[in-house]
């Protein structure tokens, strides 16, 4: 344990890795018809990757588990030390419950979490694909990647214009940018599948980072293979710990030839979006989790038993 | 002077490195366990211990309790495995567990290595697998105990859980006690007409102790897609919601059988919560759904026993242990 620097009040963890800070709000917004909340965390802020998360300790309604939330932004520097934003749309009683939070209040972090989208080895042009609040991570790596020099792609998609997050900011940190709504309220009617072979035409684009619904990073996965272009999709999956004990979060993934049952907390969510089992989502899995040091990556193949409980 | 003696606050305040934490977690004396503090994990809520040492120092707990491990490798059940409910939640994991040899080969030596004493859960879906479990947990360096989980389904019994029946219980712990050279505990389910009775058949079979509880088998359904929220349609119910339950069985089984140790659970998350199980009769506690909400909590109810009962001048915690005035 280490002491907290800032006005964050206790921080718990270790010299690096994933951190419980009790931080302070520094400021609520909405962002269109999305709510923002940034919180105090200099340590956290300090170890924050794109494509991680927070989960957040949430009160009312007899919630018990965190929520988790991509980290939208950070800030190193400032009168506030560090600063770690994220984004969030109103759904049930955790998000009712950050949405009701002011600046002094005090909110229960533990992150950053999970495995960051890589960035390229290679000086490629990035096209970065976003549905609704997943344009949020992705924001975040655009300003990355820029820093890296790289030219950045962005296309964001979402049902009306209002759910389409942060427009201006997609297009100050892109080359190109490029909008979908399913009912045509701002830039082409459709979604974001729709324009992707027209963002790819030319040839220069050597990845693309998704985040969104399943269904979206399934179908720009399917695209991506077509043109022969890596892909790094970050996924949402139920999750009750967030820090990899519970199992709960699985989903099947090919790695060394096998297909493994993979904790989208600990070893995602960030995953190569051609290894992922898009079509066993849900189904009854017929893989293994994997043991030892390295990212709990291996495991034999095994076949499916009846179950029991827990 | 009377009055003070018998009062449980007792007068004389300590300072919490002067209280005695350790915990005797078997009566027999050729197989005796002690724990420098009655602190442990629940089964399938500790991951395998290396996700949680990213955090802090996990040798500081009594002891780890693993996830169950079968004889093969399992894939566990399709998601969603996980639905919130009011104070708790349901799960149904099946078991995702790299195999009792996987595990042995490569989790075993690193958790022994951080010198934690470690309780191995086992689950066998026949008698004879139980056997074949704790085979190969003989000899084994860092494994204090055995926890056999025996709140799984009997595929040669109609897939009815072990630990709803007396007979079977007796058997599959019997197994487990010929083999095994450690203290063995028998972990049993809350969803039965007399878990007295379960206990005492666990007890037959030679168990040292028993693990009281389980989760208890629920249901959750979303009203607008008329769906239940587990794709395994049911689940064990875990978390606050369930400690009274859990208080209660280790209340009752304490009463019938007063030596039997007990490690007591259920919604666990405060230093109170685990003075309660300790005052019910349990000798050690685990903590599970607790660590989902927060993961430092089994350390800060280890920090935070010593000086909860140093404050009450309490010089032991052993003598909490079945102290509940009625
Ligand atoms: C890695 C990751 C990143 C996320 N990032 C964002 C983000 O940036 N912005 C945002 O608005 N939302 C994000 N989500 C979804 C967000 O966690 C849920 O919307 C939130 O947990 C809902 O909580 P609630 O109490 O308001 O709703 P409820 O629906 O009542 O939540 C009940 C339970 O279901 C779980 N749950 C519900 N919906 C989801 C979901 N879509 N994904 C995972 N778990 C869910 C909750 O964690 C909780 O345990 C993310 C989820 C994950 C897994
Ligand atoms: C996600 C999850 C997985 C579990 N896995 C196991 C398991 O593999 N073996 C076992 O004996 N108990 C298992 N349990 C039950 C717990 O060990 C414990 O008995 C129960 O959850 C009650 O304690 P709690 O309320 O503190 O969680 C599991 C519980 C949860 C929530
Ligand atoms: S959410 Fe618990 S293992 Fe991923």
């Amino acid at each position: 344990m280490s002491s907290s620097r800032g006005r964050a009040s206790s921080v718990q963890g270790r010299a690096n890795g994933p951190l419980r800070v009790l931080c302070e709000v520094l400021s609520y917004r909405r962002i269109g018809n999305y709510h923002s909340l940034t919180f105090v965390a200099p340590e956290m802020a300090e170890r924050a990757k794109p494509g991680q998360f927070v989960s957040v300790g949430v009160e009312g309604d007899g919630t018990l588990l965190r929520r988790p939330f991509s980290i939208y932004a950070i800030s190193r520097h400032g009168p506030w030390a560090g600063t770690i934003e994220i984004v969030f749309d109103v759904v049930g009683p955790g998000t009712r419950y950050l949405s009701k939070l002011a600046k002094h209040d005090a909110v229960d972090i533990v992150g950053p979490l999970g495995r960051p989208f890589p960035m390229p080895q290679q000086a490629v042009d990035c096209l970065l694909v976003g549905g609704g609040y997943g344009a949020a991570p992705l924001l975040f790596l655009a300003q990355r990647l820029q820093q890296s020099s790289l030219r950045v792609n962005i296309v964001l998609g979402a049902a009306t214009q209002n759910r389409l997050f942060n427009i201006i900011e997609a297009k100050r940190l892109s080359a190109k940018s490029a909008f979908t709504t399913e009912d045509g309220s701002f830039g082409t009617p459709g979604r974001v599948t729709d324009v992707l072979d027209r963002m790819l035409a030319g040839g220069t684009v050597g990845v693309v980072y998704a985040c969104g619904p399943m269904p979206m990073l399934a179908a720009v996965t399917a695209i991506a293979r077509d043109h022969k272009i890596a892909v790094q999709v970050a996924v949402e999956e139920a999750m009750a710990c967030g820090v990899g004990v519970c199992m709960t979060c699985v989903l099947p993934v090919r790695r060394d030839g096998r297909t493994v049952n993979l904790r989208a907390c600990v070893e995602g969510p960030v995953f190569n979006g051609k290894k992922i089992l898009w079509a066993q989502l849900g189904q009854p899995p017929v893989m293994q989790m994997a043991t030892g040091d390295d990212a709990f990556a291996k495991g034999p193949v095994v076949t499916a038993v009846v179950e029991p409980r827990s | 002077m009377t009055a003070v003696e018998s009062s449980p606050r007792a007068a004389h305040r300590l300072r919490h490195d002067q209280v005695d934490t350790r915990v005797s977690l078997s009566a027999d004396p050729s197989q005796p366990l002690q724990l420098a503090n009655p602190i442990v994990t629940a089964s399938g809520c500790f991951g395998s211990g290396r996700e949680l040492e990213r955090f802090f120092d996990i040798s500081g707990l009594g002891a780890v309790v693993v996830k169950s491990l079968t004889v093969e490798p399992r894939d566990g059940l399709p998601t969603p495995r996980m639905a919130e409910t009011a104070s708790g939640m349901l799960n149904a994991i099946g078991l995702q567990n790299p195999g009792i040899e996987q595990w042995v080969a490569t989790e075993l030596p690193w958790l022994h290595e951080l010198g934690v004493p470690v309780i191995v859960s086992i689950a066998g879906k026949t008698v004879a697998e139980y056997r074949e479990l704790a085979e190969h947990l003989r000899d084994q360096p860092g494994v204090v105990a055995i926890e056999a989980n025996i709140s799984c389904p009997n595929v040669e019994d109609r897939n009815v859980v072990f630990a709803c029946r007396q007979d079977a219980t007796r058997k599959a712990i019997q197994q487990v006690t010929s083999v095994a050279d450690v203290p063995v505990f028998a972990k049993l389910s809350p969803d039965v007409t007399d878990i007295v009775t379960i206990a005492m058949a666990a007890v037959a079979g030679g168990a040292t102790g028993v693990s009281l509880v389980n989760t208890l088998l629920g249901m959750a359904i979303d009203a607008e897609s008329r769906r239940p929220k587990l794709a395994a349609v049911t689940g064990g119910l875990s978390g606050p919601a369930i400690k009274p339950v859990a208080l209660r069985a280790v209340h009752q089984v304490h009463q019938a059988l007063p030596d039997l140790p007990i490690i007591g659970m259920g919604g666990v998350s405060s230093v109170t919560d685990v003075v309660e199980f300790l005052l019910a009769g349990a000798s050690a506690v685990a903590v599970g759904t607790a660590t989902f909400a927060n993961p430092m909590v089994s350390l800060e109810v280890t920090q935070g026993l010593p000086r909860w009962c140093a404050e009450r001048g309490i010089a032991t915690v052993a003598e909490l242990r079945g102290a509940l005035l009625w």
